[in-house]
């Protein structure tokens, strides 16, 4: 049971590193696309600047949990996907420093700098992230010793790719939406542009991806035994055709939070279809790393949820509480003057 | 060279560098909380261009310490993956709650002062950076629980093959954990002290903004001078308890070989860790060693003989490490109370102000030896007597981490000079001018 419980709190929480960090990945990306000077480029650091870090520590946060409540699985999964996960770590690095960095030197070539760090920063991670969470979802070649049996390139198969394409697609329709929400004028135009273009791309690749699952992965497993359970992928793809529809009335704020439910789906219908396994091995099914053979003992669970349950909420109230105070548009006049790196 | 050798080099080179931003961050976010809580009780417009200043190099100094500490976080399970399972059930929720209650806090609220400065009442500004200065505190105290805990394991019985957790009170209230944390916060205000000293030195030496950095100055010497004399103090007791619990690590910081009782301090030796012996020895204190270790001067000190050969930790590296770092740490009391005399008088102390100026890398090199004293010291041991470093690498190709320790080194490097050239760009340009915070609507 508490093992169950742990099992949906770890993947809750990488849904929600996703749908936080994915705007601000997906808007990192796009950069070099929405702003077509320096103003634009400083507005778009901007929109995002008071809210890239605090949502990066759900990702410590979701690590730090998986290695709390699954140690083995935290061991295998990060000394398996071990070059995959450097990468994804060196992009963040390079990217976060990017927003303090690039303001402090005016030079055009400087900033041409820190911009590529931001983008390409931004752009490695939301594909590795999905190729990596595609590839738990088909299984890793793990062995009766939990050793990962593969290299970087295992993770490069067919199934792997759509997955990264998958969120990379995701995160920047929701990062092109939160500029269309956060800018005005010809920068807000185009950011809702790009929206209305990636959204359809985004369906084929859904579409693709939940039908190549049915083919490559057992995650339907658990949906044939409980068809009820089908509800998780049905508002998911019910969540990003109203992405479609309020972006076609303009209203940017409900396209936005479709696209987080879109995202949470996603992940959900994953972590769902995985039950009980966190990391299924594809050698063979009984090598799996399940909550009964990876979790802590029960007393670590105890005192984990209860610091979970006490802390997390708060974390949540003054985190939307910085959305509040930082919810007016970015406006031209605001990078002038005091406030901001 | 093997996988656990990159590891553990690829672990030192991360943490290392990692460590020579966090100090700066836990001292200088307080010196800031104050300076932005005097200009809200009294006012005074400098004290408010000062938690700018010292914001703006604090602002470039935390992205640098954030982004390192990230890896830090998943190369327990990368690099380390047979410890993460072995104690993962302890020290995993360790890093967990350290996140959860100290990471967010820290990140957020960090976020708000930035971009905060026209949106909050200044009360308001003032407690975010407080909140800052309190959540990074408190990561310091989760992590060095957790550190703690692997140089004096405690409350967990070992079952399933592992270590379980069984008492988590013991693990977070054991005293060694205690006696760490203020040991490296003790340390990291001293560093910020002699940061913010520092620079205030190099503008004094060259007449400008004398005022600002005047105040600036005492401000630090105050916090400063407080924590070199507790360090003093504090790092006596702190010493003992290590001879207590971790009997190798001190024969080895003292570079000890022989077990007897009346054990002398020797004011200056050079080990040979190959004939076991030393060098040379002089100025042998007779009993010293048993009395700041036991505090009685016939007390029985064990020697390095008295180990088997591969339980010992690297003894010159502890020795030399250890050593810099205590007499670091007098000089830094020396500084400081010399200071205390000179502070109202600062100007005409040019000679003062030019030790302080080039005493600014002192503390960085006391922090990274005392963690030199504190890791290496525990070697062979990644968890003291429970679990040795050899046996917590993780079963992957020795290609994989000489490639990552190479980006590490490329990577952090640049970053280091990056994060360099701007701070002292910053500190050159020093603060801004009076007027522009005076301007109606910008306050």
């Amino acid at each position: 049971m508490l093992g169950a419980i742990w099992f949906f709190l770890w993947g809750i929480l990488w849904a929600v590193y996703f749908m936080l960090d994915g705007f601000d990945l997906g808007s990192g990306a796009l950069l070099p696309f929405m702003a077509k000077n320096d103003t634009e480029r400083k507005l778009v650091y901007r929109a995002i600047g008071p809210f890239w870090d605090g949502n990066e520590v759900w990702l410590i946060t979701a690590g730090g949990v998986t290695f709390a409540a699954f140690p083995t699985t935290y061991a295998v999964m990060f000394s398996g996907l071990y070059s995959a996960l450097m990468l994804i770590l060196f992009a963040l690095i390079l990217r976060g420093v990017s927003f303090v960095f690039r303001n402090e030197v005016d030079h055009p070539g400087w900033k041409a700098l820190w911009d590529f760090c931001l983008c390409g920063g931004s752009f490695l991670p939301a594909l590795l992230l999905g190729v990596a969470f595609a590839n738990i979802f088909r299984g890793l070649p793990i062995d009766a010793a939990g050793v990962y049996q593969g290299g970087l390139l295992t993770l490069i198969n067919p199934y792997g790719l759509a997955g990264g394409v998958l969120f990379l697609l995701l995160f920047l329709v929701h990062g092109s939406l939160w500029l269309a929400v956060k800018t005005e004028g010809p920068l807000k135009r185009r950011a809702a542009a790009m929206a209305v273009r990636l959204w359809w791309p985004l369906l084929l690749v859904a579409a693709l991806f939940l039908f190549a699952s049915l083919r490559a992965t057992s995650l339907f497993d658990n949906y044939r035994s409980h068809p009820a359970l089908l509800l998780i992928p049905a508002l998911a793809v019910a969540a990003l055709v109203l992405v479609y529809l309020f972006m076609r009335r303009g209203a940017w704020w409900r396209a936005w939070f479709a696209s987080c439910a879109t995202i949470v789906g996603v992940t959900l219908f994953g972590v769902v279809g995985l039950y009980p396994r966190l990391l299924p091995s594809s050698i063979d099914p009984a090598y799996s790393l399940t909550i009964a053979n990876s979790a802590s003992s029960p007393l670590t669970l105890k005192i984990m949820l209860v610091v979970a349950l006490t802390f997390v909420p708060i974390v949540i109230a003054y985190q939307v509480w910085v959305h509040f105070l930082f919810k007016d548009k970015i406006k031209e006049e605001d990078l002038a003057g005091e406030g901001g790196y | 060279m093997d996988v656990l050798m990159l590891s553990r080099l690829q672990f030192a080179a991360a943490t290392m560098f990692h460590f020579l931003f966090v100090p700066l961050t836990l001292g200088l976010s307080v010196l800031i909380a104050i300076m932005e809580t005097v200009y809200v009780k009294t006012g005074d417009e400098e004290y408010r261009r000062m938690a700018r200043f010292w914001g703006k190099i604090f602002t470039i100094n935390f992205a640098v310490g954030v982004v390192t500490g990230i890896t830090l976080e998943f190369q327990f399970g990368t690099n380390w993956s047979q410890y993460s399972r072995y104690v993962g059930d302890l020290f995993g929720s360790l890093l967990a709650i350290e996140a959860t209650l100290a990471f967010f806090l820290e990140s957020t609220f960090l976020a708000v002062w930035v971009f905060g400065w026209k949106r909050l009442s200044p009360r308001l500004h003032a407690v975010c950076i407080w909140l800052v200065a309190l959540a990074s505190n408190l990561s310091a105290l989760w992590i060095l629980i957790a550190n703690a805990w692997m140089q004096h394991p405690v409350g967990y019985v070992l079952r399933n093959g592992r270590a379980e957790l069984q008492d988590f009170l013991a693990v977070v209230t054991q005293p060694f954990a205690f006696q760490m944390f203020f040991h490296t916060v003790f340390g990291a205000y001293i560093l910020a002290g002699f940061f913010v000293m520092g620079v205030s030195a190099y503008h004094l030496l060259r007449r400008q903004h004398i005022a600002f950095f005047s105040k600036s100055f005492r401000l630090a010497l105050s916090l400063a001078l407080v924590f070199s004399l507790g360090e003093l103090v504090h790092g006596h007791i702190h010493g003992a308890e290590v001879a207590k619990i971790q009997p190798a690590k001190l024969a080895a910081m003292e570079s000890l070989w022989e077990t007897r009782a009346e054990a002398p301090e020797t004011l200056f030796l050079i080990p040979d860790e190959k004939n076991q012996r030393n060098l040379v020895e002089f100025g042998r204190l007779p009993g010293v060693l048993s009395l700041l270790a036991y505090h009685s001067t016939q007390a029985t000190v064990k020697g390095l003989k008295d180990f088997p050969p591969e339980d010992r930790p690297p003894v010159t590296l502890t020795f030399v490490a250890f050593r810099l770092m205590v007499g670091l740490g007098f000089l830094f009391a020396l500084l400081t109370l010399v200071g205390w005399f000179k502070r109202n008088k600062l100007e005409s102390s040019p000679g003062y102000l030019k030790v302080m100026l080039y005493a600014m890398p002192l503390p960085y090199v006391a922090m990274q030896a005392g963690w030199i004293v504190t890791e290496v010291g525990r070697q062979p041991w990644i968890v003291y007597g429970l679990m040795k470093t050899s046996a917590a690498v993780s079963p992957i190709a020795v290609s994989q981490v000489a490639i990552s320790l190479a980006a590490f080194i490329a990577v952090y490097g640049l970053l280091g000079g990056v994060a360099f050239y701007l701070i002292m760009q910053q500190v050159r340009r020093g603060p801004e001018p009076a007027t522009a915070a005076a301007v109606p609507g910008e306050g």
